[in-house]
């Protein structure tokens, strides 16, 4: 069989998919197979149907794709929401009463698992989830003791007799998954073993502590929540302070208390939320506080689908707070830009004293992967905090814009922060030379940030007739499209900075003689901005605002159609 | 009396002769001193409002943000660095409406900090509006028929949430409050000292004389640690009670709460960062 197998699990929600697919990846992980995996959900806790795409490979992959080529049917109702993903190839794993009977006369590939007679055997329904994961072990041939331990790891606090079950559970998942002998034969590279594997959750969260996060606020809402929780876990590891704030509003306040005071801190949050920041975003921009937002968008407008996911937030993150002020607006595509620029947020917002935007979405957060590793030594939490004087002047006004920012009991001068306009001692004024220096000397730190700004990076070919431009995290299926299409015409420009526009960008544009511009909104948002910014415009857009995630035989098929 | 909280040059403050803020003004920097706070350990979170612009005035650190956010900021403050001393500041429409939400659950968080609410039942700096704590039937260019909602009951709610410290205070009685604003400081604990205060270019109704004779002083043997005792002293409303109406410092504070303090007392800014450690999540 192929080297490229898509899984899809497919059950209801509360049935612990999550965990057949957080033991699977990294059993195919720590086998040497390169994993993605991607989850897409309804907004609701019980019922309905949720699936899981599991994509084993022995090329590096980072996109969804529309085939299935193995679909664990896991309760009733399974399937026909996905009828149309399925093919001639597809072979469906499920017990019988799970697959209608429509199914079963036709043409696909069936074989019958008794998950729940196998899992009532071991002792109870319960078991399901783990006797899955051995199925599919099996069926991928994994190492057995390299299961039982992760069984064993997995149970490590639930005592004896429940870790025993399990290794029962898994062991008969696993005959069965050898015994079906589907013959699949992905190849296996020894190097991935030494990967990491994470979510994109996890890039945010990690990113953050190695920027020096050591405070973060948050109110609930999917699909940002992952990040305040995971440092929630590692609170006491790490010393970070961690409060689930009384609304959003509350959030973005709170962290610039906390920055006055000399902690690095972050909130994360999703449209609606950050909607609510809004007036506290401006406070930060005329304060001249530092903050770090992450912005996991779903698709709006208002509740919108709260379980999907969208690139629609942008012109709010770039409009975001009355009155004029620079900001900066990172794009992560994958999960190494996670970690590198969410690290960076910190030593940016810090060092220019302005808002700093992280923006990912449901796709990119809910996502996983596994990643080179990093060598953490290279990264440097930068302070840029300074010993006040006795005549300390929060404002002044400096060549760069930048006024040395101070913190309480250190130093021997005052820290006044003014939301007002104010002079250099943070004073009200209402002269209006005053009011013009200040408005200048704000604006001036983000002509001073240019000289930091990240490029954007080409991939594909170096001599393209033909540019494709995203942002974020549609990355991985553009430049998987790319990679599949191996057109010496075709170059893919990645902006993982959106805001400023990266130097790079008239440049690398006007070398096209056309431009394509992909993104997962309606309105073409980053075409827009970069319209707005270099008068250039893009002939063709492949756009999408289902909810759903861009496929790659989707981005493929409506790549040659432009050709 | 000049305290070590004054300016070298007064500042011009952009309050109306006769305004109840200036005695307050005068009295927090007095009580300050005399608990021999070092200004540098201060921090004036402020909201906006004329009550607000207290930290203006005041020589000290501040951070003054938004309206009806100070609540937040000064948590976040006192959270990074609780060696700081912290109050939160402003108006009734500030804390109350504005704010009203950060009030509920400052509260319940119960942050070491002094919250001061100048409460002159109207809104000041915006010209006349009602305020939550207006009183039924208050006449003001926006509620020409006077206000029909029932005032809020700030003393009611921060005692039914359990905060620690609640007082209220007169403007127009400077010895009790500094005394009530010391204890404040000295309590560990989020404190709530409402403060009543006359003004004198909106509210026609709520003067000076209004305050007087609408309020008395709590007896010296009225129990302050008896909270259903204190939930009624904060019904009564012919006449409202002046003083300490509650206290009680049993409850740990939200900063003794946070995980992060568990093993290290060190406020955030002295803190390095292990990223070798931070690497090893990475597995
Ligand atoms: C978001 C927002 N809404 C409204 C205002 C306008 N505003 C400023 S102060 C204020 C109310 C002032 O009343 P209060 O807090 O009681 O203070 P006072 O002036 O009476 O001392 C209002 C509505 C504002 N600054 N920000
Ligand atoms: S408007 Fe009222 S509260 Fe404001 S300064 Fe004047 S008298 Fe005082
Ligand atoms: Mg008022």
């Amino acid at each position: 069989m192929k080297n490229d197998i898509s899984i899809v699990l497919s059950g209801e929600a509360g049935q612990g998919i999550k965990t057949v697919e957080l033991l699977i990846i990294r059993a195919l992980k720590n086998s040497g197979y390169n994993v993605f995996s991607t989850t897409e959900l309804m907004s609701r806790v019980r019922g309905g149907n949720n699936t899981t795409e599991i994509r084993v490979s022995n090329e590096r992959i980072e996109a969804y794709v529309d085939k299935i080529d193995i679909l664990i049917v896991l309760s009733k109702n399974a399937i026909l929401r996905i009828e149309n993903r399925l093919t001639k190839d597809t072979i469906i794993i499920g017990q019988d009463s799970f697959i209608e009977e429509k199914y079963k006369n036709s043409q696909y590939i069936i074989k019958y698992v008794a998950l729940s007679s196998l899992a009532k055997e071991v002792g109870g329904l319960i078991y399901s989830n783990v006797i899955t994961y051995g199925l599919l072990s099996g069926i991928f041939d994994i190492n057995l003791n390299l299961i039982k331990e992760s069984i064993t790891r997995h149970f490590s606090t639930k005592g004896k007799e429940i870790t025993d079950n399990n290794i029962n559970a898994v062991i008969k998942g696993y005959e069965k998954g050898k015994e079906l002998k589907l013959g699949i034969q992905v190849e296996k590279d020894e190097k991935i073993k030494n990967q990491v594997l994470l979510s994109g959750t996890e890039s945010i969260g990690i990113g953050a502590l190695a920027g020096g996060c050591n405070f973060i606020t948050a109110y609930p809402m999917s699909p940002s929540t992952g990040v305040i929780q995971f440092l929630a876990r590692h609170s006491e590891e790490f010393g970070v302070v961690v409060e689930q704030a009384e609304d959003e509003i509350s959030a973005i306040n709170m962290i610039q208390g906390a920055w006055y005071a000399g902690a690095r801190a972050m909130t994360t949050t999703s449209g609606g939320g950050f909607a609510l920041m809004e007036e506290g975003i401006s406070n930060a921009a005329i304060t001249e506080v530092p903050i770090v937002i992450h912005l996991a968008q779903r698709p709006g407008p208002s509740t919108g689908l709260p379980t999907r996911t969208e690139q629609g937030d942008l012109n709010l993150a770039l409009y975001a707070g009355h009155g004029e002020f620079p900001r900066i607006i990172f794009a992560p595509g994958n999960f190494t830009d996670g970690i590198y620029l969410t690290q960076k947020a910190f030593n940016l917002a810090d060092k220019f004293q302005v808002p700093v935007i992280i923006l990912t979405d449901q796709f990119y957060i809910d996502s996983f992967q596994s990643i080179k590793s990093i060598d953490f030594t290279d990264f440097k939490v930068e302070n840029f905090v300074t010993r006040t004087d006795k005549d300390y002047k929060r404002y002044k006004n400096t060549e760069d814009g930048i006024s040395p920012r101070g913190i309480p009991m250190q130093g021997d001068g005052f820290v006044r922060f003014d939301s007002h306009e104010h002079d250099e001692g943070g004073f009200i004024t209402e002269d209006p030379d005053i009011r013009i220096k200040m408005v200048d000397k704000r604006f001036k730190k983000l002509e001073s940030y240019s000289k930091e700004s990240i490029d954007a990076e080409i991939i594909g070919s170096k001599n393209y007739k033909t540019l494709i431009v995203g942002w974020g995290s549609t990355y991985g299926v553009i430049k998987e499209a790319i990679e599949k299409l191996n057109d010496n015409d075709l170059a893919f420009a990645y902006f993982k900075q959106v805001y400023p526009l990266p130097n790079n960008t008239k440049e690398i544009l006007s070398k096209a003689k056309e431009l394509i511009i992909i993104e997962n909104n309606a309105t073409s948002q980053f075409g827009q901005l970069i319209k707005r910014y270099t008068g250039m415009e893009f002939t063709n857009h492949i756009l999408k605002y289902n909810g759903m995630p861009f496929s790659l035989e989707e981005i493929i098929e409506k790549l040659k159609g432009m050709q | 009396m000049t305290t070590i909280f004054d300016f070298d040059q007064i500042p011009e403050t952009s309050w109306c002769p006769g305004c109840g803020n200036f005695s307050i003004l005068k009295v927090l920097k007095e009580a300050l001193d005399e608990l021999k706070i070092d200004p540098k350990n201060l921090v004036i979170s402020a909201g906006i409002g004329q009550a607000a612009k207290t930290s203006q005035y005041i020589n000290s650190n501040c951070f003054n943000g938004l309206h009806g956010r100070a609540l937040p900021v000064a948590t976040g403050i006192k959270a990074s660095n609780p060696d700081l001393i912290v109050v939160a500041e402003g108006g009734d429409g500030d804390m109350y409406g504005e704010g009203g939400n950060h009030f509920i659950h400052a509260i319940r968080r119960n942050i070491d900090i002094v919250n001061i609410v100048h409460n002159n039942m109207v809104y000041g700096l915006t010209l006349g509006q009602a305020s939550p704590t207006s009183r039924k039937e208050f006449k003001t260019p926006l509620q020409l028929e006077g206000v029909s909602s029932e005032p809020f009951n700030p003393i009611a709610v921060a005692i039914s949430l359990g905060a620690s410290f609640v007082a209220r205070a007169f403007s127009g009685d400077m010895k009790q409050m500094k005394e009530i604003l010391k204890e404040a400081v000295k309590h560990k604990g989020y404190a709530l000292v409402d403060i009543f205060h006359p003004c004198v270019s909106f509210n026609k109704i709520n003067n000076f004389k209004w305050f007087k004779d609408n309020t008395y002083y709590l007896n010296e043997n009225y129990d302050n640690t008896d909270k259903m005792e204190a939930l009624k002293k904060a019904f009564e409303t012919d006449k409202f009670p002046l003083g300490v109406i509650y206290t009680n410092g049993k409850n740990k504070t939200f900063e003794e709460n946070l995980i992060a303090y568990k093993n290290d007392k060190r406020p955030l800014y002295k803190r390095e960062v292990d990223l070798e450690k931070i690497e090893k999540l990475l597995n």
